[in-house]
């Protein structure tokens, strides 16, 4: 068998994978690697911190459903890309993280950039690989894809030590992976798909529940069919929003801390709650004991340690949410002894109800004139993107503002730190989202606090001609924890005011970008507007109403039907 | 309460802090750990004794399942099982309580391991708390040093 260098047969297996943009940053333990990238036809795109690397990587990964892939050199190369892993890890993101290690003879003798980073990184990975030998380089790399993108899927990182690299090796043919301590389970038990039907045909005020496995899943089009066809209204996590329409009557949005109060008072009141690749977090159930205490609770997911680990479930479903919809749906669709039009119709009196709460709390702001809302920005930018924009976020109020205004309609449009809550992941991830997709709109919603965090990915845009859109809502503040001070410390506002900020109009600038500000509500239209019509990276500063909250809002440890409202 | 749980791995480096990794991290409790190869040596099998409620166990094993590396867990004290843990005690035996010592020893059927002029070496194997009850006898004569293996534990055989 002919032999190739490591670095090629990482290149090979990149390849083979599908892999065709990597992001990265290079250095001593990976400049071998680097220049084999020279001649593959691989689209390496140089980042400029490697946060930024693995959170375009996952960026790229949420909106296209591939494997996101980042390399990062030896050392704080691999230290800096840790907060971005686990970031993904805490929303299941599939992704390969190569880091360069120091030669083998040398590692465990503090060499220079030395770190144990299969140590660091053991807990924010689905699974970590040293590569100690140069004949286990190309297997370790097809199971890290595979294990990357099946069961639960999540980053996994692989440790390259720069003499393994360099070493010449065979590339055998790739064959389907079967590993003996990894095995999955897709499909769903067939008792308890049927236990669960008549569960559902017997329920009087059913709720969806659905999160970001759905999206993982794709199951997005099994979920609809399913909710239509029994008129049960759904209800989205932060990490399911776009796994059913937002503009559906059947959607209640987001539930949860700063969900809506139609979604808060539905799961409190329902009979039964059936929950799709969603893990019970305590962003969404609040108070435990009081989180759907009438409820029979289904739950479906991929991963059985999701299963009845914050709130005991009365009919687990291990399985992928795919096929688990699949299968409930074929019962709908075969069993004799049920009449589809009669249960969808029992289900009116609830969804009336529902209505009723809708109309009693819908969500909604209180204008002020030329004060611009946060609210309006982006109910602004979802009128002019016609609702079809991939949005990123940062992490705070920007982030729950364009969850509960942006109307996602379709899975694989929104890429938000969910369960991490990492500062600085809007604007690289959007970047990965705008090099997946170059002719989508790709706007990072943030704040002026967030978008510091990884400000220097302005660069990257610029390099790879990668022409995202940043809306920041500017309050000079750390809004979301001054609006924590505001409502439960006495409005001592420790360490949240921004007194010094860039003028993000002249930053835009010095970065070959383009800078827009709005500072009246009049404005923001005409901002919006230039912004889409400009072919090159754009940043958005909106002043907007200083001391905005988020509302509704459950404050943590009380009760989901607890909320503190507009 | 008491779970003993058998769990069979990949004999691989780093195999072992993933395992110790997820309860520290997940704030789990480990009362003993014992771990070797199996008859095949790529296979390491490890029998961990630790605490909770229902819902904590269903968790750990849940938890120990989904790492990579991992092949089968088992909660044994599910069903029959021996367990055994083997204790080497360095007791203080001079003239006059040497005899009593040896008494004591075969009592439990230790055996003597080692022997100095001032001291016995005692080997022990029994149930954990068979192990701790010597101790505890052996304690006011004086001992100088124990070291214990950890539990470990095996379903008992189908008797059908």
């Amino acid at each position: 068998m002919e032999k190739i260098s490591g670095s090629q047969a990482i290149i090979r297996c990149l390849q083979e994978e599908g892999v065709k943009i990597i992001f990265g940053f290079p250095g001593g333990a990976v400049i071998d690697l680097y220049d084999a990238l020279m001649d593959s036809d691989l689209i390496n795109v140089l980042v400029r911190h490697e946060q930024g690397a693995v959170h375009a990587a996952d960026g790229l990964a949420r909106v296209t459903g591939e494997v996101g892939v980042a390399l990062l050199t030896s050392g704080p190369g691999a230290t800096n890309g840790v907060t971005a892993i686990a970031t993904a890890y805490m929303d299941s993101i599939p992704m390969v993280i190569l880091t360069g290690q120091v030669p083998t003879a040398l590692i465990g003798n503090d060499a220079f950039q030395e770190v144990d980073i299969v140590g660091i990184t053991r807990p924010c990975t689905k699974h970590n690989y040293l590569v100690k030998d140069a004949k286990d380089l190309v297997s370790t790399l097809r199971e890290a894809f595979h294990i990357a993108r099946t069961g639960r899927p999540g980053p996994v990182l692989v440790d390259l030590p720069k003499d393994v690299v360099a070493k010449m090796v065979d590339f055998p043919e790739k064959k389907p992976i079967r590993m003996q301590n990894y095995q999955p389970t897709y499909e769903p038990h067939p008792g308890q798909i049927e236990k669960a039907c008549k569960k559902i045909i017997k329920a009087k005020n059913p709720v969806l529940y659905v999160g970001g496995g759905v999206i993982l899943a794709n199951a997005h089009e099994e979920l609809t069919e399913l909710a239509r066809k029994l008129n049960i209204p759904v209800t989205m996590t932060l990490m399911g929003l776009g796994g059913f329409p937002g503009s559906d009557p059947l959607s209640m949005g987001m539930l949860g801390m700063h969900g809506s109060y139609t979604a808060n008072m539905a799961v409190a009141h329902s009979d039964l709650l059936i929950a799709v690749g969603a893990r019970f977090d305590d962003r969404v159930t609040g108070r435990l004991d009081a989180f759907a205490p009438h409820a029979t609770i289904i739950h479906i997911d991929v991963d059985p340690t999701s299963i009845s680990k914050n709130v005991k479930v009365d009919i687990p479903i291990v399985a992928d949410c795919k096929y688990a919809l699949t299968a409930i749906n074929n019962w709908f669709n075969t069993a004799s002894d049920f009449n589809r039009e009669q249960v969808a119709a029992s289900h009116e009196p609830w969804l009336a109800t529902i209505d009723e709460w809708t109309k009693k709390h819908p969500m909604c702001y209180i204008d002020e004139g030329e004060i611009i809302k946060p609210q309006y920005v982006i109910e602004k930018l979802d009128e002019l993107t016609h609702g079809d924009a991939i949005i990123t976020t940062e992490v705070g109020q920007n982030q729950m503002w364009a969850a509960q205004f942006y109307k996602f309609n379709k899975p694989r449009q929104w890429a938000t730190s969910g369960g991490l809550g990492t500062m600085g992941y809007g604007l690289p991830a959007a970047i990965g989202a705008k090099m997946a997709f170059p002719d989508k709109t790709v706007i990072d919603v943030a704040g002026d606090g967030s978008i510091q965090m990884n400000i220097q990915e302005l660069a990257t845009a610029k390099q790879y001609k990668c022409p995202v859109k940043v809306a920041i809502l500017n309050n000079n503040y750390l809004g979301m924890v001054r609006q924590w001070q505001e409502l439960f410390y006495n409005k001592r506002y420790a360490g949240t005011v921004m007194e010094v900020t860039p003028d993000f109009v002249l930053l835009a600038q010095a970065y070959g970008a383009v800078g827009l500000r709005a500072t009246k509500k009049s404005e923001v239209e005409a901002v919006i507007k230039e912004a889409l019509a400009t072919d090159n990276t754009v940043i958005m500063d909106f002043a907007i109403a200083r001391e905005e909250c988020v509302f509704p809002m459950v404050p943590a440890g009380k009760a989901t039907t607890e909320m503190l409202l507009v | 309460m008491k779970h003993t749980i058998s769990v069979l791995l990949q004999n691989k480096p780093g195999v072992l802090s993933r395992v110790t990794g997820l309860f520290s991290g997940r704030g789990f409790n480990i009362e003993s750990l014992s771990v070797a190869e199996t008859l095949e040596a790529s296979i390491s099998c490890l029998t961990l004794v630790t605490r909770g409620d229902e819902a904590i166990i269903e968790q750990i094993t849940k938890q120990l399942h989904k790492l990579i590396d991992v092949i089968k867990v088992s909660d044994i004290s599910d069903s029959e099982y021996v367990e055994r843990e083997m204790v080497l005690i360095r007791v203080k035996a001079e003239a006059q309580s040497r005899a009593e010592v040896l008494r004591v020893i075969d009592i439990f059927r230790g055996k003597v391991v080692d022997v100095s002029p001032r001291s016995y070496t005692v080997e022990v194997t029994g149930s954990a708390s068979k192990v701790q009850a010597i101790i505890d006898i052996l304690k006011p004569i004086g001992i100088q040093e124990i070291v214990r293996t950890g539990t470990i534990a095996m379903a008992r055989a189908s008797k059908k």
